[in-house]
């Protein structure tokens, strides 16, 4: 009894600053609410809260659904993170990886068994591969990796269009051909009627656990930990720096890629040719941020993300429009996001400040 | 008799520490008052409260007699108290003039006026033999000049009661030795000094009266040329230290360790300059200069921290000029570096990841990739019992969290453990207490009983002349002499640091 409260104690410890942040976004939110309709504000709130569950099994299921690639690409935010590296070029990596799974899902043909595996496998390897870009312009030529990052979103976004025009492209609707149903990953529609829930959530938990065995029990782990807290420490350890900026970078491209990939191997989704970024990316950055930069902290904040975005939906019911909605849930990720960044920030450079001051107060006066 | 400063039963908590605990002292005019302690007996937390940086929980201060209450450093400067802190507090862009006169400026409708100014540091320059250059810019000039401009700060703002935080730490001997004689100056000229130090020849040599704190307690106060050296040491660790360091007869080995001309250019000029030096097994080679010889650039190019322009480094007769790091540990090369939070820990680790940071990839420690941690706790185990490495919760205590002297000691013993036959200790009792230092010192002397080779840094002159066996000194990149401590004079090796004197460097 004593150790399980222990354990819990220290768990609530932990995951302290993502429930104040959580707390601040939701006032945020309400506030907005409040305005827009201060008589069922409250309601509404709550149905938000509630979220993919206000749907039932279908609700949940469409909840289970977008939360996948969500959770991955706030992976791939987390795995970079460790390594001490911002990775906010994962909009760009799913997307690489997303076409990649569709032109293998409309342009080959394979048994179902192995179809869709194929095209999510080839889907995260072409993630890696955007991902290892900015990774080693970083080790060879110490380039900034957040410039280079978020400069291949923009290239992936146009090269995106020209690439579904050539090969995969529906001219009547003006998007991306429906992938072949052998391609589409296996559904869960047993468990969730009338849902889009797919064995993609199945596969992305299975992920945040490898990403957290690799970051927390293996030698690769511990380098790029090292590597994240102390470039210097890890230099002198003998660690190879360079390598592990490389090997970090493209392992968060290949999660990025395997989000492109869970996403867009369904029937009947596809990609349209203007040119848009995939919020999933950026989303990943918050997912990241409240998962406290942890792998099992970002499945679980890719879950609640995921979730009240599907409140969002059942929102509409006390006459809120879906612009409104929809900046009520960035106003809740945005001010989440910040106050967790802000919370950290306090714990880090507080002291400093302090210190700071003190000094000052010391050189203007003697 | 009058006393000019009084702290009367001052206590001061933070949380849970104690760091004055019931303390006073009483200081006369035109005295030096020393205040010795280990490292956080709580000197200069008592300092900072006459200072104004703290309040205390409990006590009074008395300055000619009077209570005083000193709520900032703005009221302590009116009394008349001013300090020189361990690390300056001066702007590197500015002149000498711009530093003294900043916060205390003289203007006309907005316009600076210095004449005064000059006048009266000139005056104040004259009297003290405070030399320096009013128009040299702080960054040019030397650390023992940076310290007089500091010094200087205190009289423009005519402080009478002067506290010196650690003022020799950075110096050459021929430096303390004017600034004992400038000390000496104030005391007749009826100012109060009080002197905050750890250098128990120091306080010998310059002090009056000397207060001895351990763990926030007063031990005791005494008058210098009443006691030893050895008392004043015992007072303040608590226990009987060894100051003669017992070193055996040496048993030099084979040579192990051999650098050819190295150099390294850097910032337009030679950081290191055609350097060639030998380490043999059993002996332990020290290498004195004044901070900022080029000493951290010869270790970083040694240990593959920082690249080099040409030479030939050899460990054990392999040629390590070009490999990787972890390929010098392999060779035997061990390293405590200079920088012990910068490089020597993962601060952010538990201790025992950090003391496996150069062979985790072993297979002692891993298997297919996977951390052993029952083998990782087992080695932590086993080297905080060996190197007696204290902290709160063993092997998971986060490191940062832990003392300097046991994260050294952790460094050290990670190194020491590690298979070797070079040492490179830079540095290595920088910042610690006096337990603590002698813990390494033997530690040391340990390593070369056993026949290792170790290569010692340190900027201590006394560390390097008690240990070493023989001595390379380095000045602005190249070694200017090559000594034997036991035919050498402190002040001798002070002429070398200082570039005033050269020898002949033999080769090999």
């Amino acid at each position: 009894m004593v150790r399980t409260k222990k354990i819990l104690s220290g768990f609530y410890n932990t995951i302290k600053p993502s429930l104040i942040a959580v707390a601040f976004g939701l006032l945020a939110g309400l506030i907005i609410m409040l305005i827009f309709n201060p008589g069922e504000a409250f309601q509404a709130l709550f149905t938000l809260l509630i979220g993919g569950f206000n749907g039932g099994l279908t609700g949940i299921g469409n909840m289970l659904y977008q939360a996948a690639p969500i959770i991955l690409t706030g992976l791939a935010v987390a795995f970079a993170f460790k390594t001490g590296l911002f990775n906010i070029g994962a909009s760009g990596q799913m997307m690489m990886g997303a076409y990649v799974a569709i032109h293998i899902g409309v342009r080959m043909e394979l048994p179902g068994g192995l179809h869709w595996i194929v095209a999510m496998i080839l889907g995260m390897l072409a993630g890696g591969i955007w991902g290892l870009i900015p990774g080693l312009l970083k080790a060879i030529s110490n380039v900034n990796e957040v410039i280079v990052s978020i400069m291949m979103n923009y290239i992936a976004g146009h090269w995106l269009i020209y690439l579904i025009r050539t090969n995969v492209f529906n001219g009547s609707y003006s998007r991306s051909l429906n992938i072949l149903p052998s391609a589409q990953l296996p559904m869960l529609t047993s468990i969730f009627p009338g849902s889009t829930a797919n064995i993609g959530i199945l596969i992305a938990i299975g992920v945040a656990i490898i990403a957290h065995i690799i970051v927390h029990k293996t030698t690769l782990g511990y380098q790029l930990r090292a590597s994240g807290f102390s470039m210097d420490g890890s230099k002198y350890a003998g660690m190879n720096t360079k390598a592990n900026i490389i090997t970090a970078m493209t392992i968060s491209g290949l999660f990025a890629g395997l989000a492109g990939a869970l996403a867009y191997l369904v029937v009947g989704k596809t990609i349209g040719t203007a040119f848009n970024i995939f919020p999933e990316g950026f989303d990943g950055i918050s997912v990241a941020l409240l998962g406290l930069g942890e792998p099992l902290g970002a499945l679980f904040a890719g879950l609640f993300l995921s979730n009240i975005r599907m409140g969002g939906f059942y929102m509409q019911i006390y006459g809120f429009v879906p612009q409104i909605i929809d900046m009520i849930i960035a106003v809740i990720i945005y001010i989440t996001a910040v106050s967790i960044a802000l919370q950290a920030a306090l714990r880090i450079y507080g002291d400093r400040f302090k210190a700071w001051f003190k000094n000052r107060k010391l050189k203007e006066d003697v | 008799m009058k006393y000019k400063v009084e702290m009367k039963h001052i206590t001061k908590v933070f949380g849970t520490l104690v760091a004055n605990d019931d303390v006073s002292i009483a200081i006369k005019p035109g005295e030096i008052y020393a205040l010795l302690g280990e490292n956080g007996a709580g000197k200069s937390t008592l300092m900072s409260i006459l200072f104004g940086l703290y309040k205390p929980e409990a006590g009074e201060i008395f300055i000619d007699g009077k209570k005083v209450e000193i709520h900032n450093p703005n009221d302590s400067h009116k009394l008349g108290i001013g300090m020189v802190h361990q690390h300056f507090k001066l702007v590197e862009t500015f002149t000498v003039l711009e530093n003294i006169i900043l916060g205390a400026e003289d203007t006309k409708k907005g316009f600076l006026q210095y004449d005064e100014a000059v006048a009266k540091l000139n005056h104040l320059i004259e009297t003290y033999q405070l030399k320096v250059d009013l128009n040299a810019l702080i960054k040019d000039i030397t650390v023992g000049q940076q310290q007089r401009v500091e010094i200087l700060k205190m009289l423009y703002r005519d402080s009478d009661i002067l506290i010196f935080d650690e003022p020799t730490a950075v110096l050459t001997p021929q430096e303390i030795h004017e600034l004992i004689n400038i000390m000496n100056g104030f005391a007749k000229e009826g100012k109060t000094i009080i002197l905050i130090t750890h250098k128990l020849n120091e306080i010998k040599a310059v002090a009056h009266n000397c207060s001895v704190l351990r763990r926030g307690k007063l031990i005791g106060t005494v008058k210098v040329s009443d006691v030893t050296v050895e008392q004043m040491a015992e007072m303040m660790v608590g226990r009987e230290v060894l100051f003669t360091i017992k070193k055996s007869p040496i048993k030099l080995g084979e040579n192990i360790f051999k650098v050819e001309n190295l150099n390294i250019e850097g910032k337009g000029k030679h950081l290191v300059k055609d350097i060639s030096f030998e380490v043999n097994r059993g002996e332990i080679v020290g290498i004195a200069g004044i901070d900022g010889n080029g000493q951290t650039e010869l270790i970083h190019a040694l240990t593959g921290l920082m690249p080099f322009h040409s030479g030939k480094v050899t460990l054990g007769g392999a040629d390590i000029t070009k490999s990787s790091i972890r390929a010098k540990y392999e060779a035997g090369m061990s390293h405590i570096p200079e920088d012990r939070q910068k490089h020597g820990m993962i601060l952010d680790f538990d201790l025992q990841s950090n003391l496996v940071l150069q062979n985790f990839y072993q297979s002692q420690f891993q298997k297919n990739g996977f951390l052993r941690f029952d083998a990782i706790n087992e080695n932590a185990d086993t080297l905080i019992d060996r190197f007696d490495i204290r902290s709160e919760g063993g092997p998971k205590t986060v490191v940062r969290s832990m003392s300097g002297g046991n994260q050294q000691k952790a460094i050290l013993g990670r190194e020491m453990a590690r298979d070797h036959d070079l040492l490179i200790a830079v540095q290595p009792t920088r910042g610690l207490d006096v337990g603590a230092i002698e813990y390494i010192h033997s530690q040391l002397l340990v390593e070369r009983e056993h026949g290792k080779a170790i290569l010692l840094v340190s900027l201590e002159i006394e560390e390097v002349m008690n240990l070493s066996d023989r001595i390379l000194v380095m000045y602005e990149g190249e070694i200017v002499g090559e000594l034997d401590p036991k035919q050498t004079t402190v002040n001798d090796l002070g002429l070398y640091m200082s570039g005033a004197k050269r020898g002949v460097v033999q080769h090999g």
